[in-house]
């Protein structure tokens, strides 16, 4: 697959989704748009396909770039406790600070996100018996541990509820003058993509690296941190989408291998695809309502998953 | 040798003292002198709670020794997410009011049936054309598939009335305190009849736990045991959690305690030992959440956090076993 043939297929799959939806939008109407047409183009359509192109990029991006730093095909931010101790932020400022502004939140979150990385790099560093799956394992264990804590403070305060909606990645809330978070997330891919070269290194392990003259313990810092912050953006502005960072860069490792530089943009690429094509499914199955991002992706995401895991072993084998 | 069994017993005796006398505060604190009203409530609460606690400290017990791992409890195989779908699709579906949701006895059955053939199928799937050679495979596929299926039911829970929800709500969480007096009978007949079936090869625990390789090389018949075993494990969860609810972590907590109690590997001493550890921590959190929460918090809730904050203290110290 060229990367071109895939923008394309980007740039074709963008244009028609500013065309799906509730409210009639034909493309023989772009040069006459009515008022309302138009506002619903800006307040709505624009501002949804821009969050799901960086949505889908980020996610899948910071899930390579975690695969990467803890050499493990299955790990990522939704195998790693990172989107549950993100989670955990927003009920802690959601409890605490009932008034604080969305930056305000995503900031705890971050933090939150930070330090449930950290510890699960703690606990991949003690673990031993380092089975590649038996680590995904863990980290899906550790995520179940983090939102009981969460279940635990939620039950007390009645959130359970308000708290199930930030699982839930959705698109249809969003609208303009409440997306405006997710570019930050721009600049901080824009980091990934300068320091790709020193994730590659990285990736080779730590003895390995630092006899090649890298810095290991500050480039695997940052790109915890780059993890961390992305997620929380994520979280914040479109919720969880579960598997996103898992399946994607696996599917790109299949036929590009291992260097950094030149996986990074065609995992971007296809995350964007893929988020496109399951928010084009969600809208289009159950029209006029709409299904949740989450849940198209969680189902197709799973399915994908499950058939790397049992292609793997039958390659092994 | 000698030394530790009298010290095992000495630990038995406090264990089982500290059970009787926990039961016996639970059964006649604040009676208000109501005894016919206030005893077959309780005791019905008791039984439950013994019930469950003995079922989900033996199946974690095993299951820890067919996976040779102390970190793992069964609870993340997926069962409870399919129980939690099963209930929040009826509740989405057929509202809170409808029979499949209201009566106890078709909902218990339909759950359990639905996690043993969740639980089977899996089983058949993984263990069909020698894929089963790594049993933290079925694990994962187990954990991808409850994902899965929370995936669905959060999908629904957000778009469910907030009364209905409440409802609902009360699935989530494992609770004693309405527990049907015939599902009581029918899951200890279920569980007795399971648990004799399982007699005949529990005896090979204490060889399991030596690893696949031993145990072959001593004569064990390892995949038909490992695959019974496994089946047994799954449905006593099955039932435990259709009984009461989910409890995730309980397992995790007390077959870890009992290992740093007994300081055995002899699995009779383990087996017993979890489950009376079981039955502790259960009508004590039961008797903190009535007493000092007021009912403001369920038990599960508490054990799931008591016993997720003692796993990561496990997986941050330093341990050879895993």
């Amino acid at each position: 697959m060229k990367l071109g043939y895939m923008l394309i297929v980007l740039a074709f799959l963008s244009i028609v989704y500013l065309f799906i939806g509730n409210s009639d939008i034909s493309p023989m109407d772009i040069f006459h748009l009515t008022p309302v047409q138009l506002q619903v183009l800006q307040v709505s359509r624009f501002p949804r396909l821009i969050s799901i192109l960086v949505a889908g990029i980020s996610m899948s991006v910071i899930g390579l770039i975690m695969q990467q730093l803890t050499r493990n095909r299955f790990v990522s931010p939704t195998t790693a406790g990172t989107m549950d101790s993100a989670r955990l932020g927003i009920l802690v400022t959601l409890m605490w600070f009932p008034g604080a502004s969305p930056l305000q939140k995503m900031l705890v979150a971050f933090a939150f996100a930070l330090a449930g990385t950290l510890i699960f790099m703690r606990i991949l560093e003690k673990v031993k018996f380092k089975d590649t799956i038996y680590i995904a394992l863990l980290g899906l264990m550790f995520g179940n541990i983090v939102s009981s804590v969460t279940t635990f403070f939620a039950y007390k305060n009645d959130l359970i509820q308000n708290m199930s909606s930030w699982l839930q990645g959705d698109f249809s809330t969003i609208m303009k003058g409440r997306y405006e978070l997710i570019y930050i997330s721009i600049p901080l891919l824009i980091i990934v993509y300068l320091f790709a070269n020193r994730f590659t290194l990285a990736g080779m392990g730590e003895d390995f690296s630092t006899n090649l003259g890298l810095a290991y313990r500050k480039v695997v810092n940052l790109g915890l941190i780059l993890v961390a912050m992305v997620s929380a953006v994520v979280i914040i502005t479109v919720g969880t989408i579960p598997f996103l960072g898992l399946v994607v860069p696996n599917i790109v490792t299949l036929y590009k291998g291992d260097n950094l530089r030149d996986t990074l943009p065609h995992t971007a690429v296809l995350g964007a695809i893929f988020v496109l094509v399951c928010d084009i499914l969600g809208q289009l199955i159950i029209y006029p309502y709409q299904l949740s991002i989450s849940l198209t992706v969680g189902v197709v995401g799973s399915v994908l998953f499950l058939y790397l895991l049992l292609r793997r072993k039958a390659y092994e084998s | 040798m000698r030394m530790k069994y009298t010290a095992n017993t000495w630990k038995f005796g406090i264990l089982i003292t500290a059970a009787v006398l926990l039961i016996g505060v639970f059964l006649v604190i604040q009676s208000g002198g109501n005894w016919d009203y206030i005893l077959p409530r309780r005791g019905k609460k008791i039984l439950a709670i013994v019930l469950t606690g003995a079922c989900i400290a033996y199946s974690t017990a095993i299951f820890q020794t067919i996976t040779n791992n102390r970190i793992l409890t069964p609870g993340i195989m997926g069962l409870d997410s399919l129980y939690m779908l099963f209930q929040t699709f009826a509740v989405f579906v057929f509202g809170s009011t409808h029979i499949s949701f209201v009566n106890k006895n078709l909902n218990f059955a339909v759950s359990v049936l639905l996690m043993t053939l969740f639980a089977l199928l899996l089983h058949q799937f993984m263990f069909r054309r020698e894929r089963g050679r790594n049993i933290y495979l079925l694990l994962l596929v187990g954990l991808i598939l409850g994902t899965l299926f929370q995936s669905m039911s959060s999908f629904m829970e957000v778009l469910i009335d907030p009364n209905e929800f409440l409802v609902l709500q009360g699935k989530m969480f494992a609770s004693f305190n309405n527990v049907n007096t015939d599902l009581l009978i029918i899951s200890m007949v279920a569980i007795i009849l399971i648990l004799l079936y399982a007699q005949k090869f529990t005896k090979y625990l204490d060889v399991l736990s030596l690893g696949k390789d031993h145990a072959v090389n001593l004569g064990v018949d390892y995949q038909y045991i490992v695959k019974r075993l496994l089946l047994v494990v799954m449905v006593l969860v099955s039932i435990s959690t259709a009984l009461v609810g989910p409890i995730m972590f309980l397992g995790l907590l007390v077959v870890n305690l009992a290992h740093q109690i007994f300081r055995s590997h002899r699995h009779k001493v383990l087996i017993w030992g979890s489950v009376i550890i079981a039955v502790v921590s259960l009508v004590g959190g039961q008797l903190i959440v009535e007493r000092v929460f007021t009912f403001a918090t369920t038990v599960s809730v508490i054990i799931n956090f008591v016993g997720g904050v003692y796993f990561i203290y496990l997986l941050l110290k330093e341990n050879k076993s895993w």
